[in-house]
């Protein structure tokens, strides 16, 4: 896996610099994947909560495979669809860990739905970052349970239906409905504003479990710009003005 | 007989297509032919292979260890499967995109200025059919036709005239050149 | 006519012609085009295609449909395959048909997406709990792979003893031209009078493994097994090549048995009198003839890629009558036919 250097020159001062939390290897996301914005937001969270060193993620299958790379913290690589679970054994053996998983949605809302709802359900008090990229990024561009009615990918060739394949799965809304969690909430990286709303929500879907409030999931509407066979400015436009007619932004549920 | 050919260049070069154009074209005169790729995170790395084996038996091995011709169609390639070519291979490289010939006295070296040739022809896609014309005209196996034809079925169920037009063009290029 | 097809497009078009009508999967590299030809394909030709959510359901669909009565197919790469092993188990007891497709890659766990044959065990050995066989057919090439799909679905049906295919990420990848079966009319697929079908006119039937009561439990599995006895007896397939004078046999399945025919070739142009027995059927294994071999053979290479796991059915198919090393790569690195040749030197002809 290549490296990223960065040397600042003399008489220059580094205003926006890597999070201590990452390692100096290069993300693997294609560029323009909102992957790798939502993947440095977390080890932005991470560094300001000065948690690095007590933090250890649960790695799920998808684009995201290589999380424990990327990030300076204890990892667990966990098999598809199963973090939630894997990161409930980590959190109980040890709780004094902050312990969040990264899933895609192919991995939490399909395979792993059970893991997800069951770990929710408990109020295990771990925090979940959920990206919904409406399909299968990893293995190229199959239909996801997040994907579009109409929406072309290579398992549904001619445009998902609904009568065959069902509605996309909201996910959260449905966690929203259990008493179990904490905090739900859906947000977006199409633009600086809600790339900062996002990092809020991060940050508080971690604050949480510090205080022990319970299982907290944050899911960030993505965009996976190669498999749609678009450019990462349209990546950004598709979300905006095709993914959020089906999934709002907003808090579905917060706990105090 | 049994000759392995490799492709190999960046992803984006069109080295599986040259591959399976020059399978189809086996295939449809007659020899056996296996097809065989790289894939998965190989190619999100950016770089792409394939090995095409053209043999007058079933063909055994998929996997090739001494290529008899490799068309290199950028430097890493080069550096990588250059070694492995039999004494008394073919090594046909793009020398639009590498400056030191490979340094090999048992084998035959071919040096084709690739992109220039595909640039001059307007489509800076046909790259890889310049090598694949070379290949052709190495192995001496059939004639240049078999191939434009296997193309024109590639591409042509894509429906692209002008692209078919020009490919055709590289190919000769490459055949007479070699 | 001869096309030129990916082993997963060509596994994908013979299942169709094979009658199958529902096909139930959960997206796996390297085994995708297999999905994705059957996306393309199935539903314009009648069938249906379904992806699910995770590999359980994709089994537990397929047990369905089979216990419905209609030809039905799955398939995914070795973790998917793991998933599967329970409803494979379910279907074995319940004498359901069905394919399963293993499109194998390098593991354990996540592993890598290379080829490999580090399913042998889980493939022929049960793999899921309790008492059961599943029909393991290993192609070597594109051709044998349409063929072997076609092979499957017959020999399941005949049997109601679900078969799986046992290929590698290799096959799977690889084009080569084939010479595609014709299509088998619905209408010739001998009637299922046990399917699950409304029971109008006739006793229920049950799709079920369940038995409490385990005398009358044992009876169903020794029915069980005296068709796996008829199926050892019936259908057990292999090829050899360059065999008969030879004093160095090499035991390769599936592409590792190709790239074993390079190594004989190889070796005879160096005079080296070597052979190729390839089994065709992992289960029923190809015992019998393997040990007729070792009569005048004396030594036998095993090549896998893997720790050596058909190896074992090797050694106690040779019984001692001959030396029997092994050869093999780990992780989904595929040994080269020099390399091979170079292990076959130390055994042979010094
Ligand atoms: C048991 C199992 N089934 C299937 C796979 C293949 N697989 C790898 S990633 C993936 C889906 C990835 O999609 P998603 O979770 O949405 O993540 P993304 O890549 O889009 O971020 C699948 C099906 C696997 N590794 N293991
Ligand atoms: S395939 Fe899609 S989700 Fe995966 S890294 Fe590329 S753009 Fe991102
Ligand atoms: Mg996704």
């Amino acid at each position: 896996m290549s490296v990223v250097k960065t040397e600042v020159p003399a008489g220059f001062v580094p205003v926006y610099t890597r999070p201590k939390s990452l390692s100096e290897k290069r993300f693997t996301y294609c560029p323009g994947c909102h992957h790798g914005i939502i993947t440095r937001l977390v080890a932005e969270v991470i560094d300001e909560l000065g948690i690095q060193e007590r933090t250890v993620g649960v790695a799920p299958v998808g684009c995201a495979v290589f999380l424990y790379e990327f990030f300076r913290c204890d990892f667990a690589q966990a098999a598809h669809g199963r973090a939630c679970a894997v990161a409930t054994g980590i959190k109980r053996a040890n709780p004094d860990l902050i312990v969040f998983t990264y899933q895609g949605d192919g991995d939490l809302a399909a395979i792993g739905t059970a893991e997800t709802v069951h770990a929710a359900n408990r109020g295990e008090n771990i925090t979940v970052i959920f990206v919904n990229n409406q399909i299968y990024g990893m293995t190229g561009g199959e239909m996801a349970p997040t994907t579009l009615p109409g929406m072309r990918t290579v398992t549904t060739p001619e445009g998902r239906d609904v009568r065959l394949t069902g509605y996309p799965l909201k996910m959260s809304e449905m966690l929203a409905q259990l008493d179990g969690p904490a905090y739900i909430t859906r947000q977006a990286v199409f633009d600086v504003r809600h790339v900062q709303m996002t990092k809020k929500a991060i940050l508080k879907a971690f604050r949480n479990q510090l205080e022990g409030k319970g299982f907290s999931l944050v899911e960030v509407v993505a965009s996976c710009p190669t498999n749609l066979r678009i450019t990462p400015a349209e990546g950004n436009r598709w979300v905006r003005e095709q993914a959020l007619k089906y999934f709002p932004l907003g808090d579905l549920k917060v706990r105090d | 007989m049994e000759i392995g050919v490799i492709f190999a260049g960046f992803g984006g070069q069109g080295i599986l297509l040259a591959g399976k154009v020059l399978a189809q074209a086996a295939m449809e005169r007659g020899f056996e032919v296996t097809w065989l790729p790289s894939y998965g995170p190989e190619m999100r790395g950016g770089t792409a292979n394939c090995t095409v084996v053209v043999a007058d038996e079933p063909v055994g091995s998929p996997i090739v260890d001494r290529p008899q011709v490799l068309v290199a169609m950028n430097g890493p390639s080069l550096e990588r499967f250059g070694p492995r070519v039999a004494p008394g291979g073919v090594i046909i490289f793009n020398s639009s995109l590498v400056a030191a010939p490979p340094n090999r006295r048992d084998v035959r070296i071919l040096p084709l200025p690739m992109n220039e040739i595909a640039q001059e022809l307007g489509e800076a896609r046909a790259a890889n059919m310049v090598g694949l014309g070379a290949v052709v005209k190495v192995l001496g196996l059939f004639p240049l036709e078999a191939v434009t034809e296997a193309m024109a079925k590639e591409l042509g169920a894509r429906g692209r005239e002008r692209l078919l037009a020009v490919n055709r063009q590289a190919l000769l290029r490459g055949f007479s050149l070699a | 006519m001869k096309v030129l097809m990916r082993g997963n497009e060509a596994m994908a078009e013979a299942a169709i012609r094979a009658g199958c009508r529902c096909y139930f999967c959960y997206p796996i590299t390297p085994q995708g085009e297999l999905v994705e030809y059957m996306a393309r394909h199935l539903p314009r030709r009648g069938g249906v295609f379904l992806q699910a959510e995770s590999e359980v359901a994709a089994i537990n669909m397929v047990y369905g449909a089979a216990a419905a009565g209609v030809r039905t197919m799955t398939s995914s790469s070795s973790p998917g395959i793991s998933l599967k092993m329970e409803g494979i188990s379910y279907l074995a007891g319940a004498r359901l048909p069905a394919v399963i497709v293993n499109v194998m890659r390098a593991g354990p766990g996540l592993g890598n997406i290379a080829p490999a044959q580090g399913d042998y065990f889980q493939a022929t050995k049960g793999g899921g709990h309790g008492d059961y066989r599943l029909i393991v057919l290993a192609p070597s090439t594109v051709q044998e792979a349409a063929e072997l799909v076609m092979l499957a679905f017959d020999l399941s049906d005949r049997y109601r003893v679900p078969a799986m295919i046992l290929a590698d990420g290799m096959l799977g990848q690889m084009m080569e031209p084939v010479e595609l079966p014709e299509p088998i009319p619905l209408e010739r697929i001998p009637p299922k009078p046990w399917a699950l079908s409304g029971a109008k006119g006739r006793d229920p039937n049950v799709a079920s493994s369940f038995d409490l009561d385990p005398h009358r439990f044992r009876e169903i599995l020794r029915a069980l097994w005296d068709v796996y006895r008829e199926i050892e007896r019936n259908e057990v397939r292999w090829e050899e090549y360059e065999t008969e004078d030879a004093e160095l046999v090499l035991v390769a399945y599936g592409t590792m048995g190709r790239i074993c025919k390079t190594v004989v070739r190889r070796a005879r142009k160096e005079g080296l009198r070597v052979g190729l027995f390839r089994p065709i059927t992992l289960w029923p294994f190809p015992s019998e003839p393997l040990r007729k071999l070792a009569s005048r053979v004396p030594v036998f290479l095993t090549v896998e890629l893997s720790a050596g796991q058909m190896w074992e059915d090797v050694r106690l198919s040779v019984e001692g009558r001959a030396k029997t090393p092994f050869y093999g790569e780990l992780g989904g690195v595929v040994p080269t036919p020099d390399e091979i040749l170079s292990e076959v030197k130390k055994h042979v002809g010094g």
